[in-house]
């Protein structure tokens, strides 16, 4: 191995400062934000509300609204396929419940599909990359519950919207909190190892912008403890799983129901035909489109085809404009540029200082304020530190240690520790520089609390449903942690009762891609013209070596 | 002042074009950017990669790689998105990792060695080589934990392989043709639903939501403005209790 050297020597006065202020800030807290200066710091740093990096969408039932760049680029786009290309009567698979997505929704959903009666060989998932490559996976921190003595999902509740700044779909939030417990007991008894005392009481801790210690978390790789044992179950269940095989356009039926989809093997490169019941779009997130050049923690696979999917048989979409940086991308090494450093980080005790070593945020503020913090530290105060891909701040993983006791990390940590030890540096003992990072897409499809996908006029677009990542309303224009692991198992489960009752009342026509034919249309009526199609599936980095 | 002790000063980096190194990927050899990812490398010299990728960020084990070093006999191994290029590497990844899983009912298993031994009998075929260890990219004791679980004791092997993402690195690797990360995974399941103690407190929370306990509360709530919610919520950042 190549020993990587840790921080190079023009960090260290800075770091030694930070070691100088140590002692004194271990004693103090930074006084919460209040309520009208948030919004002003908001307003004013966050990448959101920087002009000339929207546009309004000009076809579809989101016409009019404003949205990043990056996403009107693909939902005015061409369709991937030509109808005419597809032999429609050559079904290949003929399921009752078509699940698109290979993460923690998809996987709820299939599971809870099945477990309400719908046989294994009637569902079908497909994925375009392996069963569970998914930002699940990736999600470090925790997941939240209110199911201790002094919490409620009252509080709950109450937080998430304060989170969203008040936009969010109440409906929904009210499902989020209240199913909270029963999911967190659902995992416990599949076998999701979370950390514990001795007694069996949960070990839960606090997340930016909660009132309340509710973060259930196991280690640091949460995310990938429930869904492995959620793709276990799956695979118990013996529940049928299509890898490399993403949806590239929904059918429709000649009754204008949404009845399947075309997916494509991506190794052959042949199309094939699913027909089905029901279709649940469970595809997650864009963090993959880079968002005003931004670098991202998301997986390869994070592109946004859903919400493509969706839009071109009429889909109502919301709060597109409102994305969420994670304050704590890693800044330093460049090759861990982007890479997630967890908000437990900061959960557990670590300030956030800057160049002199002096404390600039709360550290538990909602993410969009501290990001926002973190932007004017460095852009505006020039307090930052500088590096060869931009700036930095200093998030003091020491003081967990000396807060909570040395091994703290390591055991609380582990993924953390490993990352950036193969780089040289200890964040036990040296603090962690940080940047925000393109994480979550807080806006996307609309639904309803029964996971039923909206058109303009909030009617059901028959036979789609969609759950996690690629939907709107739970967290309004900003989430906070541990609530999409949250929302992917809450809405996932939904999504696999309700279309284990609904599909008993489908019967299906005749497959047709008229809708494709018809968006088409629209873009040219809207005088579109564009050389690009979508979904893009996967992102292209050829020859690029910026992102990782 | 506190210091918890450093490690020694780096290098400056230098803003000059970086140093080229020669990797051989499948046998052919390119010229790419010292220090980059191996997953970068590829992407670097053309291929938009569709197998051996996957999270990106070292969670998910889709793109584990081994590889040789000039003038060094060992075959090492690591995940391609975590580990960084080095002049005369040769290297492959690995699109799939061919393994068999056993299929089991979580409800009707017992939480002992007799149910892994039924499920995995090749486990018993160990021989304490630890070529399995010697692959992990995440360091874990994987010959160990084999060894803890035909001990008998499931509770310390979940521990100890709790860190495992199922790269295959190890079950590519063993004599004994174990498929460590499926072994694995059936010992978490069973520390986790058998052997852990239950959250009493959960246990009640759910018991209390599926006895309707907050539907009053909530429809309370959902009738109040906007500005009302925003007093409430403050109050709870306080750490005050409120009772609707």
């Amino acid at each position: 191995m190549v020993e990587y050297p840790g921080y190079p020597p023009e960090f260290w006065d800075s770091i030694e400062k930070v070691e100088e202020t140590r002692e004194k800030r271990l004693k103090e807290t930074f006084p919460k934000m209040p309520e009208a200066e948030r919004e002003e710091l908001v307003h004013k740093y966050h990448p959101d509300y920087k002009e000339g990096t929207k546009r309004p969408v000009r076809v579809g039932a989101y016409k009019g609204q404003l949205a990043p760049h990056e996403v009107v680029d693909l939902l005015e786009a061409h369709a991937l396929i030509n109808p005419n290309e597809i032999d429609l009567d050559d079904v290949d698979y003929d399921v009752d419940i078509l699940i698109i997505g290979g993460g923690g929704a998809a996987a709820s959903a299939a599971l809870w599909a099945n477990i309400n009666g719908v046989p294994a060989d009637r569902i079908l998932m497909v994925t375009k990359l392996r069963f569970g490559d998914a930002n699940t996976k990736m999600a470090q921190g925790g997941i939240q519950a209110a199911d201790k003595e002094y919490d409620s999902p009252i509080y709950h509740f109450l937080d998430v919207l304060r989170g969203g700044h008040y936009t969010n779909d109440p409906e929904l939030v009210k499902i989020l909190v209240t199913e909270a417990p029963l999911i967190i007991k659902f995992l416990e008894d599949l076998g999701v190892m979370f950390d514990k005392e001795p007694d069996g009481t949960m070990i839960e801790v606090s997340g930016g912008g909660c009132s309340r210690y509710r973060m259930h978390s196991c280690g640091d790789y949460t995310g990938l403890e429930i869904m492995r044992v959620l793709m276990d179950e799956v695979l118990n269940r013996e529940i049928p799983v299509l890898e490399f095989s993403p949806a590239v356009e929904l059918i429709t039926d000649d009754r204008g129901q949404v009845a399947g989809a075309v997916v494509m093997n991506l190794e052959t490169g042949r199309y094939h035909v699913v027909r089905a019941k029901a279709t649940v779009i469970a595809t997650g997130g864009f963090g993959r489109l880079h968002i005003q050049g931004f670098q991202t923690t998301n997986h390869y696979g994070a592109t946004m085809d859903g919400v493509v999917l969706a839009y071109r048989v009429g889909a109502q979409l919301r709060d597109m404009d409102s994305v969420q940086y994670h304050p704590t991308g890693a800044a330093w090494p460049p090759q861990l540029a982007g890479q997630l450093v967890t908000e437990k980080v900061r959960a557990l005790g670590a300030q956030l200082v800057n160049i002199e070593g002096k404390q600039f945020v709360y550290q538990l503020e909602p993410r969009d304020v501290v990001s926002s913090a973190i932007i004017r530290e460095c852009y505006d105060r020039k307090k930052g530190i500088r590096t060869i891909t931009g700036w930095g701040v200093w998030l003091d993983s020491p003081m967990i240690e000396i807060i909570r006791g040395e091994g703290t990390i390591e055991k609380f940590l582990p993924a953390m520790l490993r990352q950036f030890k193969r780089y040289g540096i200890d964040i036990r003992k040296e603090p962690i520089l940080v940047f925000p990072t393109l994480h979550y897409q807080n806006g996307g499809i609309v639904i309803n609390k029964y996971t039923q996908v909206l058109d303009a006029k909030r009617k059901p677009i028959p036979n789609l449903f969609a759950a996690g990542e690629c939907t709107g309303g739970v967290h309004g224009k900003n989430r906070l942690m541990g609530n999409s692991l949250l929302e992917i198992t809450v809405f996932g489960r939904r999504a696999g009762i309700f279309t284990s009752k609904h599909i008993k009342k489908v019967s299906l026509g005749k497959l047709t891609l008229n809708h494709v034919v018809r968006w088409e249309n629209m873009l040219k009526e809207a005088k579109i013209r564009t050389k690009r199609k979508a979904p893009i599936i996967l992102p292209d980095y050829r020859g690029d070596v910026r992102y990782r | 002042m506190i210091v918890l002790g450093r490690r020694t000063k780096g290098e400056t980096p230098k803003e000059v074009e970086p140093r080229m190194v020669t990797i051989y990927f499948m046998g052919k050899a390119y010229q790419v950017p010292e220090g980059i990812t191996i997953i970068k490398a590829l992407e670097y010299i053309g291929y938009k990669l569709i197998r051996g990728v996957g999270c990106r960020g070292g969670f998910c084990g889709a793109c584990t790689t081994f590889y040789r070093k000039k003038n060094d006999y060992r075959l090492y191994s690591g995940l391609a998105c975590q580990t960084p290029v080095e002049d005369g590497m040769y290297l492959t990844q690995l699109p799939f990792v061919p393994a068999e899983r056993r299929k089991y009912d979580i409800n009707n298993v017992k939480p002992d060695v007799n149910t892994i031994l039924s499920l995995y009998p090749e486990i018993a075929r160990c021989v304490g080589c630890n070529a399995c260890t010697k692959v992990c990219p995440q360091e874990l004791p994987v010959m160990d934990a084999i060894q803890t679980i035909l001990r008998g004791d499931l509770a310390k092997a979940a521990k100890m392989i709790f860190d495992c993402i199922a790269c295959g690195a190890c079950s590519m690797r063993c004599p004994a043709e174990i498929v460590h990360y499926n072994v694995f995974q059936l010992v978490r399941r069973l520390y986790g639903k058998y052997i852990a103690p239950k959250a009493k407190h959960l246990e009640k929370r759910v018991e209390e939501i599926e006895n309707g306990n907050y539907e009053e509360q909530f429809k309370k709530l959902l009738s109040m403005s906007v500005d009302d919610w925003k007093v409430l919520a403050e109050k709870l950042q306080k750490g005050e209790d409120i009772v609707l």
